[in-house]
């Protein structure tokens, strides 16, 4: 991947900076222009910091016209724009092309309006995921999905990515919550999607926006559902000789009908990196550590607890705290937490990686990661979302060692290779973007992508909007759109009947 | 005249090849259970997928099952109650409305029309379920989205695009869902005697509270008497459903007593009885009454719906009753004039939504828009993206809006209809 293959520049528009430059400020006046390099260095790069690049120039509008303009304005001059919310995704989707106009939607930072009755929020898209939350907790309500990064990341970003978080086995992601987006086409067209009543009508246009990456159309408006919180919330600790044990166990939380708040597993690296790190008193003797949260009313919360101590204990579980007090129940999370951190500080790099498996296949996928782990010579850390069986490796490497970088993105693919293979995915929750674009054809044939790419065509027939993302290569519209019929080579030269 | 019934992806996959080469039009048929639903579809050739069947994949501790798109219903629904399990999205049945066979309908067909139930409130529809599809487009190509994992991000959601699109993008051959544990225990509180207004703040306050209430539906005055058989009489019920496990059921439905014990009378329904009412709300019950006049499905902001609803009343006789805590309105004319255009102006008056037409004679669904008319740059949208499927126009010819290419009308062309 570090040899990454971007959108060859346009010669014509890196010719024509100046004027679109020029022209950018007669759209977006004052201080929403940024061209000079020093400035864009803030923006040249995402949560996937190993990729950077200034863009041709930054443009951050504050209203919806100024959105629908810029886009219209390099729609009809063959403008690349690539849109950017607060910049914390993890797979580059945020990555600025040389040629394009890095669209940031951060000065869309309000909230447009809190319904109770109706339990909505309608935010502006630059408004952080956490935002949402703080503006409704005095009145004991919240928004569901809570990405780790929440305290920065923009709800137009999550819809861009469906993010996910802790909470969404029980609560959904982000395409569960979310009832109603506006937003700008490339051609400038401003269309809305669903809003603050359940389905939108017609196609689901609102499902295939949400994880679309940025590459259909820039986000201006948001209606997210919100929650009343529960009553209360604890958590048990419980420690496992082996990570099968580890495995079953939640296999059986799940069979007898319980779907926890939260269900995290750490293994062996992970947990050690975390207790070095925040001393929050997790066990080292064992290979497989589950953080198990209930929430809801208190008497549910017992009755389950009851429950799953029970089927700890049948799985072998050497060690289960529950916790007494809010406190401890924090410090249970604290590691979970750290956990990224934690592992920073045993390495000088790590490269974290996203994908999902059968939750059975766990121990393979364990073993089949510690094998990779020899051949490339790299240590590596795991934390699972072990509910949905979308696991996080975290490999450690030191990129200022010549050709360690490019063989930690080796060893990750391969990782990715060996969940497809599985039966699971590239990406649960942090999307394509650069990073696994290369990959998706471990997932997909040509007519999968090719039938993802018509989509595309139907929103941004040019493919200026966001491109060198997802999609390992961009066949043009007009290629696509052709039919190879071949009327004498059918099957059925008279009518089939089955 | 011919139907097609293929047994498999592959006869699926040559039958539209072949159409798609002859560019003629196929009617996409699972059980046939909504085939009422819609405009009325004038193709030549049937495309009927009841033979396309089976449980593919099972794992209940994985939480996923797959299917043969043509699988019934029913088929599923009986698995999965065998393991303790459901499909949380509650899929409703339109027999009783439509008049035809109740319990028929396929897997396909579910993720077609998108259907829900009154759990929707809380558990989300077909779509929010579905984790992965193959599919056979418009094009004569076999493709697939998404995967066997409730956690996925990898590509555009395409399985998503497939719900509500009614056959109209691709046939749709296999389809995986996400399935979760039923709750062990349902308990029902109904209000009784409120009038609408009074009935919608009951339940936004009901919802507002953590009791975690799962299905929130207002039946008025009479309307209460066409479920469950008229038990439990006929004055109005607002009824709201607390699932779980026992003690939390016990404890949530004590606190809703005593946050809305000055609502009104309320009575408490367990059970066999609770289950009963929830499904003759969910199959749309109370006008089930084997006619074929005018019933619309409309959905809007929950505390907006009744106003609209009163305002319809000066101009319309129609019945009326709520459920999703107010937002999802079923409405019966009593008249064998849908009034379109009157009941989508004043859903627009009052903030917007939509409105579909699930139950109308013929001539009605082929000269009116059956579902809402879109604005139009997302008609245009709309069209554009089913053109990137269906380029020849073989899959479901017209059944969405009328004309060659649109998938959806555009609102301007309502009026003139």
């Amino acid at each position: 991947m570090s040899g990454l293959a971007m959108p060859k520049p346009d010669a014509e528009t890196m010719r024509r900076r100046a004027e679109i430059v020029a022209d950018m400020r007669i759209i977006v006046p004052g201080e929403g222009v940024v061209d000079t390099a020093n400035e864009m260095r803030a923006f040249e790069s995402d949560g996937l910091t190993a990729y950077r690049q200034l863009p041709l120039v930054v443009v951050l509008p504050e209203t919806v016209a100024q959105v629908s303009r810029v886009l219209k304005y390099c729609n009809e001059r063959n403008i690349r724009v690539v849109p950017r919310g607060s910049g914390t995704s993890l797979s580059g989707g945020a990555l600025p092309l040389e040629d394009a106009v890095l669209l940031v939607m951060s000065r869309f930072n309000r909230i447009l309006a809190i319904d109770y009755p109706n339990r909505i929020v309608v935010a502006q898209p630059g408004v952080t995921n956490l935002g949402i939350t703080t503006a409704v907790d005095q009145e004991g309500f919240y928004y569901a999905p809570d990405p780790s990064s929440q305290i920065a990341c923009s709800i137009g970003g999550n819809v861009a990515e469906n993010s996910g978080g802790v909470h969404c086995l029980k609560y959904g992601l982000t395409a569960n919550n979310v009832l109603g987006i506006e937003m700008v086409l490339m051609n400038g067209e401003v269309v809305r999607l669903g809003g603050s009543h359940l389905d939108q009508e017609g196609y689901d246009l609102l499902g295939v926006m949400t994880g679309s990456e940025g590459l259909l159309g820039v986000v201006t408006e948001v209606t997210v559902r919100i929650l009343k919180k529960p009553e209360t919330a604890r958590a048990l600790l419980i420690g496992f000789p082996t990570s099968e044990q580890g495995g079953q166990c939640v296999a059986d939380i799940i069979g007898a009908g319980i779907i926890p708040g939260g269900m995290e597993m750490m293994d062996r690296p992970a947990i050690h990196a975390a207790e070095d790190f925040v001393q929050v008193g997790y066990p080292l003797d064992v290979e497989a550590l589950l953080i198990v949260e209930l929430d809801g009313p208190s008497v549910e919360v017992d009755h389950l607890i009851g429950l799953i101590e029970g089927i700890a204990y049948r799985n072998g579980s050497t060690t289960c705290r529950i916790s007494q007090s809010e406190q401890e129940r924090l410090s249970f999370w604290a590691g979970r937490k750290a956990a990224f951190p934690a592992v920073g500080r045993i390495s000088p790099d790590y490269y974290c990686m996203d994908g999902t498996i059968p939750r059975k296949e766990l121990p393979r996928v364990l073993a089949g990661m510690r094998e990779l782990s020899e051949k490339y010579g790299l240590g590596v850390a795991n934390v699972f979302h072990a509910g949905d069986g979308n696991l996080h490796p975290l490999i450690l490497y030191d990129a200022n060692v010549p050709g360690e970088l490019d063989k930690a993105e080796s060893f990750g693919a391969d990782i990715l290779r060996l969940c497809v293979e599985v039966g699971g995915v590239l990406t649960g929750e942090h999307g394509v973007g650069v990073e696994k674009r290369d990959l998706m054809p471990e997932m997909f044939n040509q007519i999968d992508l090719d039938q993802q790419m018509r989509v595309k065509c139907a929103f941004d027939p040019n493919h200026l909007l966001n491109p060198g993302k997802v999609f390992p290569q961009l066949r043009r519209c007009a290629e696509l759109g052709r039919m190879h019929v071949h009327r004498g080579q059918l099957a059925f030269p008279d009518i089939p009947r089955f | 005249m011919t139907t097609f019934t293929p047994s498999s992806s592959a006869e699926v996959l040559t039958t539209i090849q072949w159409a798609a080469a002859e560019e003629t039009p196929l009617e996409l048929l699972g059980h046939g259970s909504k085939r009422g639903i819609g405009r009325p579809l004038q193709t030549e050739h049937t495309l009927d997928l009841s033979k396309l069947t089976g449980v593919t994949l099972y794992e209940p501790a994985e939480l996923v099952l797959s299917a043969k798109a043509g699988t019934p219903l029913a088929e599923i629904e009986k698995l999965l109650a065998e393991n303790g399990q459901q499909f949380a999205f509650e899929p409703m049945d339109y027999a009783p409305l439509l008049g035809s066979q109740p319990g028929r309908g396929t897997i396909g067909g579910v993720l077609a029309a998108n259907l829900s139930g009154p759990r929707r409130l809380k558990a989300g529809a077909a779509r929010d379920h579905i984790l992965g599809v193959a599919a056979v487009s418009g094009r004569g190509e076999a493709f697939k989205s998404g995967g066997r994992v409730v956690k996925n991000v990898t590509g555009y959601d395409l399985s998503k695009l497939m719900a509500n699109s009614w056959g109209t993008l691709a046939v749709l051959t296999d389809v995986t869902f996400k399935v979760l544990p039923a709750a062990e225990t349902e308990v029902t509180l109904a209000i009784r005697g409120l009038l609408d207004e009074a009935a919608v703040a009951a339940m936004a306050l009901a919802l507002g509270s953590s009791a975690e209430v799962s299905s929130a539906a207002h039946l008025p005055e009479r309307i209460a008497a066409r479920v469950a058989g008229g038990k439990h009489g006929s004055d109005a019920a607002t009824l709201l459903r607390v699932e779980g496990f026992g003690p939390s059921v016990v404890y949530r439905i004590e606190a809703l007593r005593k946050l809305l014990g000055k609502a009104g009378p309320l009575e408490q329904i367990a059970g066999e009885a609770s289950k009963t009412i929830w499904r003759d709300i969910r199959d749309c019950r109370p006008f089930a009454d084997g006619g074929t006049r005018p019933v619309w499905r409309v959905s809007m902001a929950p505390s907006a719906a009744h106003h609209m609803v009163m305002a319809l009343r000066m101009q319309a006789a129609v019945d009326a009753f709520y459920d999703w805590q107010g937002g999802l309105v079923w409405l019966s004319m009593r008249e064998d004039d849908p009034e379109a255009e009157l009941l989508r102006n004043l859903i627009r008056k009052h903030g917007g939504g939509h409105a579909t037409l699930v139950r109308a004679a013929a001539p009605h669904r082929a000269a009116l828009p059956v579902f809402e008319p879109q604005p139009p740059h997302l008609a245009a949208l709309s069209a554009r993206l089913k053109a990137e499927f269906d380029p020849k126009n073989i899959l479901n010819l017209g059944r969405m809006a009328p004309g060659a290419s649109s998938a959806t009308l555009p609102r301007s062309t309502e009026g003139a209809l």
